[in-house]
């Protein structure tokens, strides 16, 4: 849980502690206070799955500081005007690091960004950087490389179900990825999406997938947060995805892998740049090779041949020989949008608005 | 889409509207006493949750449902003490009630996220289950989609043809005058709050246990207000609370349904819509009919009972 410490107690608890940073560029006068970090989530911490994630990056910056941070979380806020006064009040708090976790925060946050020039922020998923705001994602469409390419190989009817939340470039980047890696094992695979417009709705989510299945669909991909359509998967005895967190508790047979975000390392580096004196706007956009993503483990529905290929597609990404979206690629019209031998640049990819071929949407 | 996809489908849409109707039925039966519980959502969390962690501990979905309902009742005794006996603002200390359920209902669960349980068991009745479409579509539930049928016949009937439900309903209409014939105004309507919570708690349970078989916080994601809205669109009447949970689930599922069927040329923000306004539409229409001119908000809805003594 979040230490709360006053001022007072700390002083007197870190006197003893001894307080080994005075190393690097800190003053003592500093150095007496904790860094205050505050955190913005979009859904609850226990949703089992995006927010949980980032909520397990909170507890590794407090795990590796101790008392000499102070985090706090808001969870729950809504996208727009909610989170402006949510992060406000966290940075009048005098959180000096604030971390807002969700796509829709990017003006809140900037708003507040002007205000409180002397704090940093951390959008998580967006685009537009300031003086004080750094912008921070992973490429989650390198998992989906891969777990298109499992999906690819392991449905028999050739259609993939892609429950997805809101249309942003971040969420159609994913269910492209998925498309592309599963044609390229089955050219006839199809992707069948549909459309939730929430990040967490469980009993919607779940209804989507049932909607999916029902119609032919026989391996499960989501992108919105609860473990409900994998736990539907698992009730109607199909395969899927986990989505964010390892999600085999509720679907032991069903879930092959999962994607898992792994936010601590970049929270913990950011933390200590602060710390340091040395924090500066960055625009990270981090995958596989960082460690921003890992696999769960696969299941035993994963053969030893396509468990070695999987492996191979992970290291063809993270040593650069494999672009996920390297040409050619056809958009649903059946037209080339990237040529043999090119490759999506980044700032495509961070717009991307079109589906490629074999996406029903 | 085969006949199957469609009968799979009216499956579907029965989950869907479970929930929504058991929170809604019990709202109806509290507002008709004259009194707004916007703590529906808390209720319905704290429901979910308690029906939860019963049945993990105890191995026993029953003991689940029923700790569910008491979970439910207890929430809506607080509101009554508060609305009822201490004349608290009934909007207010609802909403108060959401936010407390909502917190509470974390703090219960935080030990058993990411513990799975199995789905509440179907009610096989002598095999009529395996009967040819009927079968799966009638008698392949479980007890709580029975249960809230039930309970929405067993509202009608009480609040239409028994005397308890005139007094009911007269409290709901004038409290003064109720009061001034010797009925106990406040008694009354502690019951139906009470009854208000002992269904949200149920609809909980219909989540935790049956819907998505899991706890994970928030987990009603706004079915209580919906269930709110839907009391007032059916105004106040039993049947028609019934017929808008089934509109609005069988909507929202006939457009997953119909976007998982691919491309058809509506942006898939508009389908998202269409619960929503299909509800609102079919329900209004119904109700400013020039057969029925009037809304039939209990009169004293929302307000405080102060007898003049």
């Amino acid at each position: 849980m979040i230490r709360r410490i006053d001022r007072r107690t700390f002083i007197a608890g870190s006197a003893a502690a001894g307080l080994t940073l005075a190393a690097g560029p800190f003053n003592t006068a500093r150095a007496a206070d904790p860094l205050k970090i505050g955190f913005v989530y979009v859904g609850p911490i226990g949703d089992f799955g995006w927010t949980h994630g980032h909520d397990l990056g909170r507890k590794a910056v407090e795990e590796k500081f101790g008392d000499m941070v102070k985090t706090t979380y808001v969870e729950n806020v809504a996208e727009g005007p909610d989170a402006e006064r949510v992060i406000r009040k966290l940075a009048a708090d005098g959180n000096k690091l604030i971390f807002t976790t969700s796509f829709g925060y990017m003006e809140p946050t900037l708003k507040v960004a002007k205000q409180f020039k002397n704090t940093y922020f951390e959008h998580a998923t967006g685009f537009k950087t300031a003086p004080n705001v750094s912008v921070y994602s992973s490429r989650f469409y390198e998992g989906r490389a891969v777990v298109g390419h499992l999906a690819g190989s392991l449905s028999k009817t050739g259609k993939i179900g892609y429950i997805a939340s809101v249309p942003i470039p971040e969420v159609v980047r994913g269910i492209n990825a998925t498309a592309i890696a599963a044609r390229k094992v089955n050219p006839e695979a199809e992707v069948k999406v549909v459309w939730i417009n929430s990040w967490y709705d469980p009993g919607k989510e779940g209804d989507a997938a049932k909607a999916l299945i029902d119609q032919g669909v026989d391996f499960m991909t989501q992108h919105t947060d609860s473990p409900a359509p994998l736990q539907i998967a698992e009730q109607r005895g199909i395969l899927g995805v986990g989505q964010a967190s390892d999600m085999k508790a509720f679907a032991p047979t069903a879930q092959v892998t999962a994607i898992i975000d792994e936010w601590g390392p970049y929270y913990i580096e950011r933390a200590q740049a602060v710390l340091d004196g040395t924090w500066a706007t960055a625009n990270t956009w981090h995958g596989l090779k960082e460690g921003f993503l890992s696999l769960a483990p696969y299941s035993s529905a994963v053969s030893e041949t396509l468990a070695a290929e999987c492996e191979a597609i992970k290291a063809g990404i993270i040593d650069g020989s494999l672009h996920p979206f390297a040409g050619p690629i056809k958009d649903q019209k059946g037209e080339v949008k990237v040529a043999e031998g090119s490759a999506l640049s980044d700032g495509d990819l961070l717009g991307m608005d079109w589906y490629v071929e074999g996406v029903s949407a | 889409m085969g006949f199957d996809t469609i009968l799979a489908m009216l499956l579907t849409v029965i989950a869907a509207a479970t929930p929504l109707l058991l929170a809604a039925i019990g709202e109806l039966v509290s507002e008709k006493a004259g009194v707004l519980n916007l703590g529906v959502e808390g209720m319905m969390l704290v429901g979910a949750v308690i029906a939860f962690a019963t049945t993990v501990g105890t191995g026993s979905p029953v003991l689940g449902i029923l700790a569910a309902m008491v979970g439910g009742m207890a929430m809506s005794l607080a509101f009554g003490v508060l609305t009822l006996t201490l004349m608290a603002n009934q909007v207010a200390t609802g909403l108060a009630l959401t936010i407390f359920g909502i917190g509470l209902s974390s703090l219960i669960g935080a030990d058993y996220i990411g513990t799975p349980v199995d789905k509440l068991a179907t009610l096989d009745i002598a095999g009529l289950s395996d009967l040819p479409i009927i079968g799966p579509l009638i008698f392949g539930h479980d007890i709580l989609v029975y249960l809230s049928v039930a309970i929405t016949v067993g509202v009608a009937w009480f609040l239409k043809k028994t005397r308890a439900g005139l007094i009911l309903r007269a409290v709901g209409e004038s409290d003064l005058s109720a009061h001034s014939i010797g009925y106990d105004v406040i008694r009354v309507r502690y019951f139906a709050v009470m009854f208000g919570g002992l269904t949200a708690g149920l609809a909980g349970a219909y989540l935790s246990l049956s819907y998505t078989p899991m706890w994970v916080e928030g987990m009603t994601a706004g079915r209580g207000w919906i269930a709110l809205a839907l009391v007032a669109f059916a105004s106040w009447r039993p049947w028609r609370v019934l017929g808008g949970a089934y509109i609005f689930g069988g909507v929202t599922i006939l457009q997953l349904y119909l976007q998982g069927g691919g491309d058809i040329g509506i942006p898939a923000q508009v389908m998202n819509m269409l619960p929503y306004l299909a509800t609102i539409i079919v329900l209004t229409v119904i109700s400013a009919g020039p057969w029925r001119g009037r809304l039939d908000a209990p009169a004293c809805l929302g307000k405080p009972f102060r007898p003049a003594s």
